[in-house]
């Protein structure tokens, strides 16, 4: 489609990026039936489509109002649009660039703008984090339940690896934000399998959170902050040699391999940053290549319902690599369906967008568990800590599971 | 922003105050800003706003919107999902857009009768989605069947790339429950398979939203085949592709889909599905058989042997499922995936006698020459229906001209040779200037009358799916109001 752009925008570089993305969308509706909002609302405006198309409007009028801004809140950039558009529209940078145009065209009151600000600076703040999650588990009695449930319970990270042998390999592990505090065993696992395949995880100590949560509240400034803080702290780490940069959060796995085209025009930072996005990779995409069948594990754990996070499936491209390193290492998978649909977290969206959420959260849970499965696992924080209910099935990392010294 | 309404402020104030107090403010859209993403179907060239949209939730609510335009005397366009490529859908600058895309319940599935009741604005995967777990499907598959509606897909009379061997949507549906342009209900077919009086479901069923807005469907569900078998063959030359066509329907052989995509499309599937579609054939055949595992290794062998004594440069059956799956993921998404080689494209719909596919592809390879733009063919080639696609850049004014001009060259030379303007998109508002050319006055004048007699004000989708001759003249004149901005 072509944007014909209003005057006022013709030397705004991103327009003209909204403008060159956008003529790889032929307006075809393919996207309107798996995307999960537009399943939702059944409303043009909620479905990726009516998005390009308000996007569009905006471009060529040079305004819009909190109406065009609410339905771009809407979307969860799960991006499962992008998995099914026949003509490869780049769905989900138009929708960062239309959502920070919206934004400034119609400026959020002031109640958003404060809770955007507070959500941006504690979660991706770890000692906020960490003190804050420590409160609400000391209030946890006194919650209501439906809030109680959701604070995730403290679990044992277990012992550091005892090394086997000497690692040959060296890789990075992304120790992030949220994950870092509320489920720290899942890096500890993941730091005792690779360990087992002479594989040594190292963690810079300044690096931080990845800057999705910044980048997706239209915070881009800040989240180039992040970006260059996480770089500078890699390079010694990359120019010793480690081959690799790893994320158990496949939600932060996705930013990182999106480094290079964030950092294109920063002369200081690009190639570094291109060289960054290209080691970067899932978890999972590094178990997959090694030989399980070494590993002595204990499958009998029930049946285990696998949730593929949209950033793994959509994003990185992985739709059934955690399914197939499960099924390799013995586990019975249970059935589930509708696996390329979001549950509903999608970063700060549980927070933001709370019904529509919910009801993704409930379909996912549905669509989880028909099969009756003793165990649900993810790839990625967001989902697992979302997907957690009082009354469901525990809800893991899938390394917790290939962890040798773990008691599931 | 366009010709807005004749309508007075007084009157449309009415209108909305009416509707909002029915359907409440979420059901019903009223600013420019918000409506703005409805002004079009998959046919963006064509656009236009209406007074307003409405979303009703629940068919009594569509009944009220029916009855409340019917006493203002509005005209009402119907849209299911908005995948028509002949802007069918396009809203009416005077009436209400009435969106059913919020009819999405699946009623009732009867493994025993094998039916399917569902609600218009389900989606046509949807139902076999539904239908799979007692091993059943709905058969007709247009290509955009993942996000088309069944309501849409009665509308259009709906083909898809089974239709050559298991019928149109006509042939696969048993019941429908309507809508008149008063808002009565109306209830066609039955649950067997003929009802008393004349077919009127037949005379429904394509009939573009002009007679009656569809509510209900209940359609037959066919038990999945057996076995089922793609065979693909690349060929040097479109003509060898089209003769092996023929060749194939000549042994007696009815497959259950006989597609033809050339070397343009080869090119812009292949980057999409990666499938292994040999990238240089000047085109490949897709021949799917189905049926017992007996009768589909017959032939299988038959066709493998026929296609390469044909000349075939690349001939290979699917080894799998999960192959057979991806070779037809990649022909269904073969419109929107030509989209990764320009900007824009026009698709045309023309049907012809399957002898004269070799004539009119090369006729249609030396127009792109002439207009000086490419065109990628993808289609039915069992059925002689054509898809070429024509691709141009929106962004530049001649180029659109250049397309739209082509376009209808080619629905000429179709109708030249023995063919029609439209196979299964329907006439639309992008089709109907060419309506004269495959009808005669008489004709015309008939198809003026059916409408009449359901709609005798014209309030149901004006302007699309036939000219009228005698009644409106101003309506003649709406395709040259749309919009190329």
């Amino acid at each position: 489609m072509h944007i014909e752009l209003h005057n006022t925008l013709t030397d705004d570089p991103r327009a003209r990026q909204a403008q060159q993305l956008t003529r790889a969308c032929v307006h075809c509706g393919f996207c309107l039936e798996t995307c999960p909002t537009y399943l939702d609302q059944r409303d043009e405006r909620d479905s990726p489509r009516g998005r390009i198309y308000l996007i569009k409007q905006l471009m060529q009028e040079g305004e819009a109002s909190s109406s065009t801004l609410q339905h771009l809140d809407r979307c969860l950039t799960c991006r499962s649009c992008e998995t099914t558009c026949p003509s490869g529209m780049r769905y989900g940078e138009l929708l960062d660039i239309g959502r920070e145009m919206a934004e400034q065209a119609a400026p959020r009151p002031l109640h958003q703008r404060l809770l955007r600000w507070l959500l941006r600076k504690t979660i991706t703040t770890r000692p906020l984090l960490e003190t804050g999650l420590a409160v609400a588990r000391v209030l946890r009695p006194m919650l209501p339940a439906t809030l109680a449930t959701r604070i995730p319970v403290k679990k044992a990270s277990g012992e550091p690896p005892v090394r086997q042998a000497a690692a040959t390999r060296t890789m990075i592990v992304l120790d992030g934000c949220v994950q870092a505090a509320a489920t720290p065993q899942t890096n500890a696992a993941a730091r005792r399998v690779l360990d087992r395949f002479g594989i040594e995880l190292v963690s810079a100590r300044k690096a931080g959170c990845c800057g999705a949560l910044n980048h997706h509240l239209s915070a881009p400034g800040d989240a180039r902050g992040e970006l260059r803080r996480n770089i500078d702290a890699w390079w010694p780490l990359i120019e010793n040699g480690a081959e690799a940069i790893i994320s158990s959060a496949s939600g932060c796995g996705a930013m990182l391999t999106d480094y290079g085209r964030l950092l294109a025009d920063d002369p200081a930072y690009a190639t570094k940053a291109a060289r960054v996005a290209a080691l970067s990779c899932d978890l999972a995409q590094v178990i997959s290549t090694l030989p399980l069948e070494q590993l002595s594990l204990n499958t009998a754990v029930g049946k285990v319902a696998v949730h593929t996070p949209c950033t793994l499936q959509h994003a990185l491209g992985q739709p059934d690599t955690v399914e197939t390193i499960l099924r390799q290492a013995g586990f019975e998978l249970a059935d589930t369906r509708d696996q390329h649909l979001c549950c509903g977290s999608a970063g700060s969206y549980s927070l933001l967008q709370k019904d529509i959420s919910a009801r993704l959260r409930e379909k996912k849970l549905d669509a989880l568990t028909a099969d009756k499965p003793a165990l649900i696992v993810s790839a990625n924080i967001g989902c697992q800590l979302h997907l957690h209910s009082a009354d469901g099935p525990p809800v893991l990392h899938w390394i917790e599971l290939l962890d040798p010294s773990a008691n599931h | 922003m366009t010709g807005r309404s004749a309508i007075s402020a007084q009157h449309r104030a009415l209108l909305t105050e009416r509707l909002l107090a029915c359907l409440g403010k979420d059901n019903i859209v009223l600013d420019v800003e918000s409506q703005r993403p409805w002004e079009c179907d998959a046919l963006p060239l064509y656009r236009d706003l209406p007074l307003l949209v409405a979303l009703p939730a629940t068919v009594a609510q569509v009944k009220t919107v029916l009855q409340v335009c019917h006493e203002f005397d509005v005209p009402v366009v119907a849209r299911g999902a908005g995948t028509g490529v002949t802007a069918g859908s396009m809203p009416h600058p005077e009436g209400v857009l009435l969106s059913l895309s919020r009819l999405d319940r699946i009623l009732d599935i009867d493994p025993l009768a094998r039916t399917a009741r569902v609600e218009t604005g389900v989606s046509n995967l949807a139902i076999s989605a539904a239908a799979a777990q007692y091993g059943l499907y709905y058969a007709p598959d247009p290509s955009s069947q993942i996000a088309c509606s069944i309501g849409g897909n009665v509308a259009a009379n709906s083909g898809g790339v089974h239709c050559l061997k298991y019928g149109l949507t006509t042939h696969n549906l048993l019941a429908i429950k309507a809508l008149t342009v008063e808002g009565e209900e109306l209830a066609l077919g039955s649950a067997g398979l003929d009802s008393p009086g004349y077919d009127l479901m037949a005379l429904m069923t394509g009939s573009e939203g002009l007679l009656a807005v569809v509510t209900e469907v209940t359609v037959k569900l066919l038990p999945v085949p057996q076995a089922a078998k793609l065979v693909l063959a690349g060929f040097d030359s479109v003509r060898a592709a089209s003769d092996a066509v023929g060749a194939i329907i000549a042994a007696g052989i009815i497959p259950a889909g006989l597609e033809m995509l050339d070397r343009l499309t080869i090119q812009a599937v292949e980057d999409y599905v990666n499938a292994g579609y040999p990238r240089d054939a000047e085109a490949v055949l897709l021949c799917e058989l189905d049926g017992t595992e007996e009768e589909v290794a017959e032939h299988t062998a038959t066709v493998s042997a026929l296609l390469g004594e044909l000349g075939a440069s690349t001939l290979h059956v699917a080894r799998d499922e999960a192959e057979r799956a991806l070779l037809w993921k990649g022909r269904k998404a073969a419109f929107p995936a030509v989209g990764r080689l320009a900007p824009d494209y026009y698709c045309m719909d023309g049907t012809i006698p399957r002898a004269q596919l070799a004539h009119v592809l090369e006729q249609i390879a030396l127009l792109s020459k002439e207009y000086a733009l490419p065109v990628a063919n993808v289609f039915h080639a069992g059925d002689g229906n054509l898809h070429p696609l024509i691709l141009f850049d929106a962004g530049n004014p001649e180029e659109i001209r250049k397309a739209e001009a082509f376009g209808a060259r080619i629905l000429t030379l179709s109708v030249e040779v023995g063919g029609s303007i439209t196979g299964e998109h329907g006439v639309g508002l992008e089709k109907i200037r060419q309506m004269p050319a495959q009808f005669g006055e008489a004709e015309l004048l008939l198809f003026e009358e059916i409408k009449a007699a359901f709609d005798p004000a014209l309030n149901l989708n004006p302007g699309k799916g036939i000219p009228i001759l005698k009644r409106c003249q101003e309506y003649r004149a709406l395709p040259a109001r749309h919009r190329h901005d």
